[in-house]
């Protein structure tokens, strides 16, 4: 029983590294076609045809695109903020890609920050970036409240001189659950959203109000509670004077007893991970 | 003439000029011109600055100082003979590479003439021109007003016109003359150092009366031709970098508005100090004209500082206490971003050492960390000294590194009374103390900011022990501010309120326990998180306000409001001190 139950799960693992690893590998495609001049919607939409060429055909979200200061999300007041514009790349301009494909019936939500040319504060900024992954991972074992985990993140953001950024986004989630979506022949969007994915995310919420758990992980009284097992993406994002970075993977959150068995990321073999390797 | 300089002569168009080199003739050349009534000692100081690491060279104008004057006056100053001068010259001293152009005064307006006519071009590699405009760009820029006058070009017409009373005056025959040989040359080393705060030493020499009337021809001969007839094409052909004074009595800094259109490649940078600035600034003179110079010989470039303020802050050296986290940490960013060279002083090491990395990062040329706590006399004593000797004079102190102590008078022990005055306030006090003095010494300006903060007008019975301290650092602000407002040296009281920064983690809650304190300190993070007013909106706040001199800043609506009602409602503020805060 047990093993049909691990076999089970590892083949639902399987889809979704699947799907996270085409994601990064479009962004990787579509950061090496950027150019100078490239606006964000352009950029978008090579995300987006990327992936329709691959088979994708539902979103957890459109694909967004950040250029220069945009990145560190700078006087954003309304989310439709996030929404690509016509601002242009230049050299050494910051940007993130950041895509949620839905392949399979499996969702992935990535995030993946470079530059045009060589930028030291963000690469600086990625390069710091490691200890919160590893910071959330072992807090996540521990078991601790998401929004202690939350708050943690957010002093070692101040003690590395860094905004918190991720507080930009909607309920200011450091991190928010994915999961399995039923493939429909047609799969409208209400703004940029899949609505498979947010019906999805709203039977999440409400199964999470009766037992006292939240499909988001924000600062707020709602997410104090131990880390709900499933997958959750994550996605800490470091703001610092007109430049940001961030990663967005897909954490595993399980009942098992065994630490290590009990929370991992989802796949190691991922761009940002490769190259604090790489610095090593 | 500078201690030291080697003196030639050199004949031309029927005069004999003298010039003076200093320094190593095989480093490259930068050549001083001098302004009016002035002769090329007015460039003594930044001369002797400068000859350490270049070839100086510099010349009296035809007319003034040791050189001598043409035959007859009239028509013998005119800006087509001073750019042969010129550039006899530097055929002289400099025959091979091109040199470095700085010219203060009507040497700058002469220099603008040279860098902007075609016979002197592949001979001038930089320009750095102070309180002296090209004659053809400030012609254009009347013409501009004239033409089309909206009310703002009619204000900074009129504006100009106020301030170039002296050369209406030295249009007329004869007077000038007559004043200069008389009461005026007795009387004007008096004058310049009541009116421009000039040191009192040896200048101005003694050949000033007859410089200032043979000098009355260079108006006499250019500005009215100039100013009714200004070449259409007066561009530069050598990347300039403007320095302009902003207390200068004679010039409007809105002269410069247009210049991006004749001089493509211009550096701006702007001073807190009048009209004589060689006499008055030379640090920062030599400071930027070497950084100029060596970034167009091709060495280290100018650091592309992108902050709103580098043209004021670029390669100053300003010290931040409390500079490893919160308001201090923003700070010593927002003056790295501006170009400044940044101290990041506080107890804690690592923040320090973080904090002037990132600084680099972000535009600061150099960085340093210091660990000291500001509150420990002996250890400010050492870093200033070390400072003094290290980095040199701080241009910008910010007293900014506080701690937070919370809790009813009657709890408070006298250990937290010591402790937060210590830091609080005495940290305030070393700090002015000793890197006011170095500033007050060197006599070349500066500026002080204290952080206070809003409890310093707010009373309230949950702070009772901090906001004393603050009110302190306040008054003590005040009272620097009109000590030292005679040496050129601003003093800003910055009061934040809630800020989010980790104050509220480190606070003392007197009177509870541990365990009740760490709770409290919890809510009032969560509180302050959830106001959210970011560090960086006061730092920007502190820049501006170094840049204007302001004397008292409230910095979030809540310090603003409380600051109207201290001065215009203070019985609303002692009621609202009454509540007591629920954590």
């Amino acid at each position: 029983m047990a093993t049909a139950v691990t076999s089970e799960r590892s083949a639902e693992l399987r889809g979704f590294r699947k799907v996270q690893r085409l994601a990064y590998e479009c962004a990787e495609a579509v950061a090496a076609q950027l150019t100078p001049g490239v606006t964000e919607r352009e950029a978008a939409r090579m995300q987006r045809e990327w992936l329709r060429q691959r088979g994708v055909r539902d979103w957890f979200h459109l694909p967004f695109a950040w250029f220069g200061d945009r990145t560190a999300f700078a006087g954003f007041r309304i989310p439709l903020q996030f929404f690509p514009t016509n601002r242009r790349l230049e050299p050494g301009m910051p940007f993130i890609l950041d895509m949620a494909p839905v392949f399979e019936g499996h969702t992935a939500d990535i995030g993946y920050s470079g530059s045009l040319g060589i930028n030291p504060v963000q690469n600086k900024l990625m390069a710091d970036l490691e200890a919160h992954r590893e910071l959330i991972l072992r807090e996540v074992r521990e078991r601790r409240s998401l929004r202690e985990i939350y708050e943690d993140v957010d002093r070692l953001m101040v003690r590395q001189g860094y905004a918190n950024r991720h507080r930009a986004y909607p309920f200011g989630v450091i991190a928010h659950k994915v999961d399995r979506v039923r493939e429909r022949r047609w799969s409208p969007r209400l703004f940029g959203f899949g609505t498979q994915s947010l019906k999805g995310l709203a039977a999440d919420a409400l199964h999470g109000h009766r037992e006292g758990w939240s499909p988001l992980w924000s600062p707020y009284r709602f997410s104090d509670h131990p880390p709900q097992p499933g997958l959750w993406a994550v996605e800490p994002h470091l703001g610092f004077r007109g430049t940001g970075a961030k990663f967005e993977e897909i954490l595993v959150v399980t009942d098992s007893k065994d630490p290590e068995e009990s929370a991992f990321w989802l796949d190691d073999d991922l761009p940002h991970v490769r190259r604090w390797a790489e610095e090593k | 003439m500078p201690a030291g300089a080697r003196e030639r002569w050199v004949r031309t168009g029927g005069v004999e000029l003298c010039v003076a080199e200093l320094g190593d003739p095989k480093q490259p050349t930068v050549v001083l011109v001098h302004g009016y009534p002035d002769s090329k000692e007015v460039w003594s100081e930044v001369a002797t600055r400068l000859a350490g690491r270049f070839h100086v060279v510099l010349y009296d104008v035809r007319g003034h100082g040791r050189s001598t004057a043409p035959q007859p006056l009239r028509g013998g100053f005119t800006l087509e003979k001073l750019t042969d001068d010129f550039l006899a010259v530097v055929n002289a001293v400099s025959p091979d590479r091109p040199v470095h152009l700085v010219g203060h005064d009507w040497g700058s307006v002469q220099a603008w003439e040279f860098v902007t006519v075609r016979r002197t071009e592949g001979r001038i590699a930089s320009f750095t021109s102070m309180s002296g405009p090209s004659l053809d760009h400030f012609g254009h820029w009347i013409q501009q007003r004239i033409k089309r006058p909206t009310p703002r070009r009619v204000g900074q017409l009129l504006g100009q016109g106020a301030k170039s009373w002296y050369v209406y005056l030295l249009h007329t025959p004869v007077l000038p003359e007559l004043a200069w040989r008389g009461p005026l040359g007795k009387h004007w080393p008096r004058i310049l150092q009541r009116m421009e705060k000039a040191p009192a030493d040896a200048y101005p020499t003694a050949s000033l009366p007859t410089d200032a009337a043979h000098g009355a021809w260079l108006y006499r001969d250019n500005v009215r031709r100039r100013l009714r007839r200004p070449r259409p094409d007066a561009y530069a052909h050598a990347p300039v970098q403007l320095i302009t004074p902003l207390g200068d009595a004679f010039l409007s800094e809105r002269l410069y508005n247009d210049l991006e259109r004749w001089a493509p490649q211009l550096t701006r940078r702007t001073l807190p100090a009048r009209h004589w600035v060689p006499r008055t600034r030379p640090d920062q003179l030599a400071a930027w004209i070497e950084e100029f110079v060596i970034a167009n010989e091709g060495g280290r470039p100018v650091i592309e500082a992108t902050g709103r303020y580098a043209d004021r802050f670029g390669g100053q050296l300003v010290l931040v206490t409390g500079a490893g986290s919160g308001i201090g940490r923003a700070t010593a960013f927002a003056f790295a971003e501006a170009g400044a060279r940044v101290i990041a002083v506080d107890r804690d090491a690592e923040g320090a050492s973080r904090t002037a990395e990132m600084s680099r990062l972000i535009g600061a040329p150099e960085a340093w960390a210091e660990m000291v706590d500001v509150s420990d006399e002996q250890a400010m004593e050492k870093l200033a000294e070390k400072v003094a000797t290290e980095y040199g004079v701080v241009d910008v102190l910010v007293n900014n590194a506080g701690i937070g102590l919370s809790g009813r008078f009657l709890d408070t022990t006298p250990e937290d009374w010591r402790k937060v005055l210590d830091v609080n306030l005495w940290g305030v006090i070393h700090g002015c103390r000793l890197f006011g003095r170095q500033m007050a010494e060197r006599g070349q300006g500066g500026h002080i900011v204290n952080t206070t903060s809003a409890a310093a007008y707010q009373p309230s019975r949950a702070l009772p022990a901090y906001s004393t301290s603050k009110a302190a650092v306040l008054m003590l602000s005040e009272c620097l501010r009109a000590e030292l407002a005679g040496q050129g040296i601003g003093v800003t009281a910055i009061c934040p309120g809630f800020v989010n920064t980790n104050i509220t983690s480190t606070a003392r809650f007197a009177g509870v326990d541990a365990a009740e304190e760490k709770r409290r300190q919890q809510r009032s993070a969560r509180l302050y998180g959830l106001r959210n007013y970011p560090p960086e909106k006061v730092a920007d706040a502190i820049l501006r306000a170094v840049v204007r001199n302001e004397a008292v800043v409230p910095v979030t609506p809540e310090a603003r409001g409380a600051y109207l009602l201290s001065r215009f409602m203070p019985g609303a503020l002692r009621r609202i001190a009454r509540v007591e805060p629920r954590l």
